[in-house]
């Protein structure tokens, strides 16, 4: 077992103790806690997808969270007041259930994302950050000013969304829904990053001349990550949503955006486990730090800068040193 | 006479004021070497990236495999079988010795699939390996195949670009300074090699090292300032007097 897997085997293993701990002490708020980070990694490996793989430099990530949180804000407000979505050419009404939101969120998302990419992508450098960005900004305002479901104030969803088979108002249950679509993304993106496309992806950042040399296309390659990518981050917003109840343009804001790079970048770029550590990290700095100073975000600055500067593989990097290739 | 695997005509591109390639028309015929030689900064990666896809043209065409490919992308025109080397190596220097070749038998394949595959293992026991380690075998990489392509020397990156170009089974090949940075005994080995490659697949073949050019070429032309000042055999080109003054000259 080479370090890196060691590391990540131990983040795991935090990341399912603490809840666990804090369930048998009965801490439930320290269970919601590792709940958002289960959520914002899983954000976190959808861009990393595009970031870390494809070397997509992407700040506008928020539209895919922000249209799944609005995928489960739509879909359970009409469920909860029992008026349906439409009712002509066919009916189609509101939902409580979990898997059936998710994949709406998931495809949703990716459908904003095959259009976002597929403009966006004829771009590169800072015009692609610029353009990603914009998209966020568009559907932020949007979301403000459409005042069918919620305008400005967003929209509240009174009793947490159904699992077959669970009660998700118990943390711990929930907890754990969270935590398996996480391992479930991990798992997919561990094999993409072994697969065919991943390889191709890869080296496409890495010099897209070779890419086209050997007859492959650049941005197929692309633009196939980042649908991806938007569709993972899409079911982290579905998620983040009936975490809180809650939905409001702030998912769209390109602070969010901007959380999102965080926890990659603390972590580490292209690091599978990256988007896990620096969820953990910034949530644990939040928690602490936000307890002591309201000004807590000049320290996780002062911390970014350290890590851009000195530690340019985040955390992961860090214990577990350089990347190897898979062979 | 057979018709040429690969031609161009008229190539004309500037760069600003510097004219880099001015009409240049030449031609690939089945089974040769085609060298083409000349001073630094003479426009020879320039000619060879318009033929490649790289670098649109000002004017003229090229033309392969029987098509005209003066409009087609990089990756149609490999498809089309054209495989390229570069003279400043264009590797995934993360990646080790055996994905960057792997990554060439994809590309060979994927002219039929489109897309590769999203699930699987791409250095799995399978064709792809087994297309990327005979390559590599053939340039003498097998044994650097787990190894950082970032830790390969120079002599040994040239190599890998040409293990590349072979996944692709071509049916030419475009190599740009495939022997810089070798040392006299890697270049003598790569020469023997190129030797045997032209019956798979002809050669337009960039290189400065004379002794190379000399020993393998069947036919020779000659870049100054972006023209062609002449083409022919071997002997013709050491008897040609504008060729002594304009370039062989510098060294006798
Ligand atoms: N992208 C570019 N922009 C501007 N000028 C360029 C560009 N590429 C090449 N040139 C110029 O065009 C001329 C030909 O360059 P090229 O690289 O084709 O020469 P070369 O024959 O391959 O030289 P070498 O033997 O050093 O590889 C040079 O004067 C070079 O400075
Ligand atoms: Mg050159």
């Amino acid at each position: 077992m080479n370090r890196e897997r060691m590391v990540n085997a131990a983040l795991l293993t935090l990341l399912l103790g603490v809840p666990l701990w804090a369930w048998a002490t009965d801490e439930p708020f320290t269970i919601t806690l590792a709940t958002r980070v289960a959520i914002l990694a899983l954000a976190g490996v959808g861009l990393n997808i595009a970031l870390g793989l494809g070397g997509l430099v992407s700040l506008g990530h928020a539209a895919f969270f922000g249209i799944g949180g609005y995928a489960m804000g739509i879909l359970a407000s009409h469920a909860q007041s029992y008026t349906p979505l439409m009712e002509s050419p066919f009916l189609l009404e509101g939902t409580k259930s979990m898997p059936v939101i998710w994949l709406v969120a998931l495809l949703a998302s990716a459908l904003a994302a095959l259009v976002i990419g597929a403009l966006s992508l004829r771009t590169s450098g800072v015009y692609f950050i610029m353009i990603t960005l914009a998209f966020g900004q568009m559907l932020y305002f949007f979301s403000i000013s459409w005042p069918a479901y919620g305008g400005e104030d967003g929209l509240s969803i009174y009793m947490r969304n159904g699992f077959p088979g669970l009660n998700t108002l118990d943390p711990i249950q929930f907890f754990a829904i969270c935590f398996a679509c996480l391992a479930a993304a991990l798992w997919f993106n561990a094999r993409l990053v072994r697969s065919p496309f991943g390889l191709a992806l890869n080296a496409a950042r890495q010099s897209p001349e070779r890419v086209e040399t050997v007859g492959l296309g650049t941005f197929r390659l692309r633009f196939v990550a980042f649908v991806i990518s938007g569709a993972i981050t899409g079911l982290a917003g579905a998620l983040f949503a009936d975490l809180n109840r809650f939905v409001s343009p702030n998912m769209f804001s390109w602070q969010m955006s901007g959380e999102i790079m965080v926890f990659v970048i603390l972590g580490g770029v292209g690091r599978l486990y990256g988007p896990v550590a620096g969820a953990a990290l910034f949530i644990t700095l939040e928690h602490v730090l936000g307890g002591i100073s309201p000004f807590w975000h000049v320290w996780l600055g002062f911390l970014l800068l350290l890590v851009v500067l000195f530690a340019r593989g985040g955390i992961v990097g860090l214990l577990a040193g350089r990347r190897v290739a898979h062979d | 006479m057979t018709d040429p695997v690969l031609a161009t005509k008229g190539l004309t591109k500037s760069f600003g004021a510097v004219r880099a390639c001015h009409d240049v028309s030449l031609d690939l015929r089945p089974g040769e070497i085609h060298a083409v030689i000349g001073p630094n900064g003479a426009g020879k990666s320039t000619l060879i990236a318009q033929i490649c896809g790289g670098l649109k043209p000002d004017a003229g065409r090229v033309s392969f495999a029987g098509r005209d490919v003066t409009h087609l992308p990089t990756r149609a025109r490999a498809r089309l079988g054209l495989a390229r080397t570069f003279q400043i190596s264009a590797l995934a220097m993360e990646d080790t010795v055996l994905q960057n070749a792997t990554l060439g038998a994809l590309g060979a394949k994927g002219a039929r699939a489109g897309l590769p595959g999203l699930l699987g293992d791409a250095l799995a026991p399978g064709d792809l390996r087994d297309t990327a380690m005979a390559a590599l075998e053939r340039v003498g990489l097998a044994e650097h195949a787990a190894t950082v392509t970032s830790a390969l020397s120079h002599g040994q990156r040239r190599q890998l670009e040409v293990a590349v170009a072979l996944t692709l089974r071509p049916r030419a090949f475009i190599m740009d300074e495939p022997m810089a940075g070798m040392g006299t005994e890697g270049s003598q080995r790569m020469t023997a090699f190129l030797d045997g490659l032209r019956d798979e697949a002809p050669i337009l073949l960039v290189e400065h090292d004379m002794d190379a050019v000399f020993a393998l070429a069947d036919r020779l032309s000659v870049l100054v300032y972006g023209r062609i000042i002449a083409t022919g055999s071997v002997d013709e080109i050491r008897a040609n007097a504008d060729v002594r003054k304009a370039y062989l000259g510098e060294d006798a």
